[in-house]
């Protein structure tokens, strides 16, 4: 019983923070007239216009893309932290995000359209990681070791290559369309984009969710987790491959939000401990929880949309010190 | 139970281990000595199935280690590594929970029977008060405990021990020592490294002496640890001396001789 109302405590979390998102914004709807508009959508079909597009295509697709990514790039975070046995990796440690940061400013260089943009960011992010494990298994050296160097490798490399498309770039249109979609944003998800992004999120997201015992054990390193009966480097390859579609996926379609995968799972990790059995589905509700809130923030503090990137940078750091200086089970 | 034929392994153009042999019979406690460097962790690795052996064959319950996942050698072999810290604060209980791990169908998680079998081995050891407590701000010798206790739920036939009184304080080895002699007693056989004569003469059916990969000599305790050994093994004078106790009972003891008086 007791555990039941902690679940639904932790839901109705996500409830609230979704609800109080699609009611604040430029107006403000007030959550009854949220009800009405929803329900007639679906049943009797008669809609105050502005209503239906404002909740529908502006607001409902973003807030969905905020829970995908937030809950995404955070159960990433808690895995990657897991098998690196390192608290301080997040989830483009294997350089997932600059391969797709490279790919997306490769896109608007030469003048593609959104979804192109998307594809690129989302191919380049896996080709890096792919590219990281490949190091990984030619240096036949201790495996988390090798597999962190592989992606600082790779993550020069691309971030170098960002650079200099930055540096070609056209100063007028281009350079700054590239510094905007390089701070992130979730301002112009649609709902095809949702959908398209949903595939590799939810495979990532449900491989993660499966593995997630052994991910404990995963976490007392590889010598004792292959003692313990786990064949780690297949697990290490459902992780690699679940993180790196979740964090292509997302940078693809709102652009490099830090921090999230790396604060979350900590302050998961203090409320419930480090057991991934509970740490999982909680850090996937605090993951979906403060990216809402955040993208709140970034879409009505201040007369132009604040880049999310900064915000959670922002954000994330005070956050940081407050639970590492709060924490008892979270590290320690 | 656990055999080694003629067992090889070499890194590179260096070979660590040549022509190891031996056998580990059901409930025997076997203590491997060696000095720093004589292939006792390389040893260990081949037998864990974590390196593969360059030439010959390490059976395990007749089956042959290198053949076996790592989930059905699991359920065969226990490791009990020296202590460290994980870098998250997993509970007690938890970390004994792991133990099960190689029983679990491929996706699902511990239920109430593994609980149950987890709990009996922390009451094996008497630890039972530590369930809820914090692995990492355990003392060292509990902790070691609790490793202990995490193999157990493996129900292993077959015991690796790696220097598990290494980071322990004098009274905290015995105390370690005398769960493994008590484990061999209840039928589970015990390979362990160590590198403390004492501890093989407190503990051991067997021991193996090793030295620069090869085995010097196999046999009863008393007779394989001498003077003459000691000083061939880790080039330094011992004694070796006989104390008997009040109730009739002799126990050797094997202690270094100062060079300066």
């Amino acid at each position: 019983m007791h555990s039941f109302m902690k679940k639904s405590g932790l839901i109705l979390v996500l409830v609230a923070a979704f609800l109080f998102s699609l009611s604040i914004g430029r107006y403000i709807i007030p959550i009854r007239q949220i009800g009405s508009t929803i329900f007639s959508h679906y049943f009797n079909g008669v809609n105050d216009a502005n209503m239906e597009t404002v909740i529908f295509n502006i607001r409902l697709p973003r807030i969905f893309a905020g829970i995908l990514v937030g809950a995404a790039l955070s159960t990433a975070g808690a895995s990657f932290q897991g098998m690196f046995k390192n608290p301080l990796v997040s989830p483009d440690m294997l350089g997932a995000s600059a391969g797709a940061g490279f790919g997306a400013c490769l896109a608007i260089l030469l003048s593609q359209s959104a979804l192109v943009i998307q594809i690129m960011a989302f191919t380049f992010g896996i080709t890096a990681v792919l590219i990281a494990y490949f190091v990984n298994v030619m240096l036949d050296y201790e495996p988390t070791i090798s597999l962190v160097l592989g992606g600082i490798l790779v993550s020069t490399l691309f971030s170098s290559g960002t650079g200099a498309i930055k540096y070609f770039a056209d100063a007028n249109d281009k350079l700054p369309a590239i510094t905007y979609w390089l701070m992130g944003s979730l301002s112009s998800v649609t709902n095809s984009d949702i959908l398209m992004v949903s595939v590799p999120i939810v495979i990532g997201f449900v491989s993660l969710f499966l593995v997630r015992w052994k991910l404990n054990v995963l976490a007392f390193g590889e010598e004792e987790a292959r003692t313990l009966g786990i064949d780690t480097r297949k697990l290490r390859f459902i992780v690699i491959i679940s993180s790196t579609l979740i964090t292509s996926a997302s940078v693809s379609i709102c652009g490099m939000v830090g921090w999230i995968g790396l604060v979350i799972p900590h302050l998961a990790r203090a409320v419930v401990g480090p057991d991934y059995r509970k740490l999982l589905p909680v850090t996937f509700i605090f993951g979906s929880t403060f990216l809402l809130l955040i993208d709140d923030m970034a879409r009505c503090l201040g007369a132009v949309e604040i880049p999310l990137g900064i915000l959670t940078s922002l954000m994330g750091v005070p956050f940081f010190i407050l639970i590492f200086k709060q924490n008892v089970r979270g590290w320690k | 139970m656990l055999e080694l034929k003629n067992v090889s392994y070499s890194y590179g153009q260096n070979k660590i281990l040549s022509d190891v042999s031996f056998r580990v019979e059901t409930g025997e406690l076997v203590c491997v000595l060696g000095p720093n460097g004589c292939g006792k962790t390389t040893l260990l690795k081949n037998i864990l199935g974590l390196l593969t052996p360059s030439g010959g064959s390490i059976f395990i319950d007749g089956k042959e280690v290198k053949r076996l996942s790592p989930g059905k050698l699991a359920q065969l072999m226990g490791y009990i590594p020296q202590t460290h810290s994980p870098p998250f604060p997993y509970k007690v209980f938890e970390v004994v929970l792991m133990g099960r791990t190689a029983y679990l169908s491929r996706l699902a998680m511990p239920d109430k029977k593994d609980e149950e079998i987890a709990y009996d081995s922390l009451k094996k050891l008497n630890i039972t008060h530590l369930k809820d407590k914090i692995y990492t701000k355990i003392s060292g010798g509990e902790r070691q405990l609790v490793l202990i206790a995490r193999a157990l739920a493996q129900q292993p036939k077959i015991l690796i021990m790696d220097e598990p009184t290494s980071s322990l304080d004098f009274g905290k080895q015995n105390v370690v020592l005398e769960h493994v002699r008590m484990l061999s007693q209840k039928g589970i056989s015990i390979l362990m490294v160590t590198h403390d004569p004492a501890h093989a003469l407190f503990c051991a059916d067997k021991v193996i002496t090793m030295k620069k990969g090869h085995i010097l000599k196999i046999g009863n305790p008393k007779d394989v640890i001498s003077e003459d050994m000691m000083k061939y093994m880790y080039e330094t004078d011992v004694k070796i001396g006989k104390v008997k106790l009040p109730d009739e009972r002799t126990i050797c003891v094997c202690i270094p001789v100062p060079k300066v008086s």
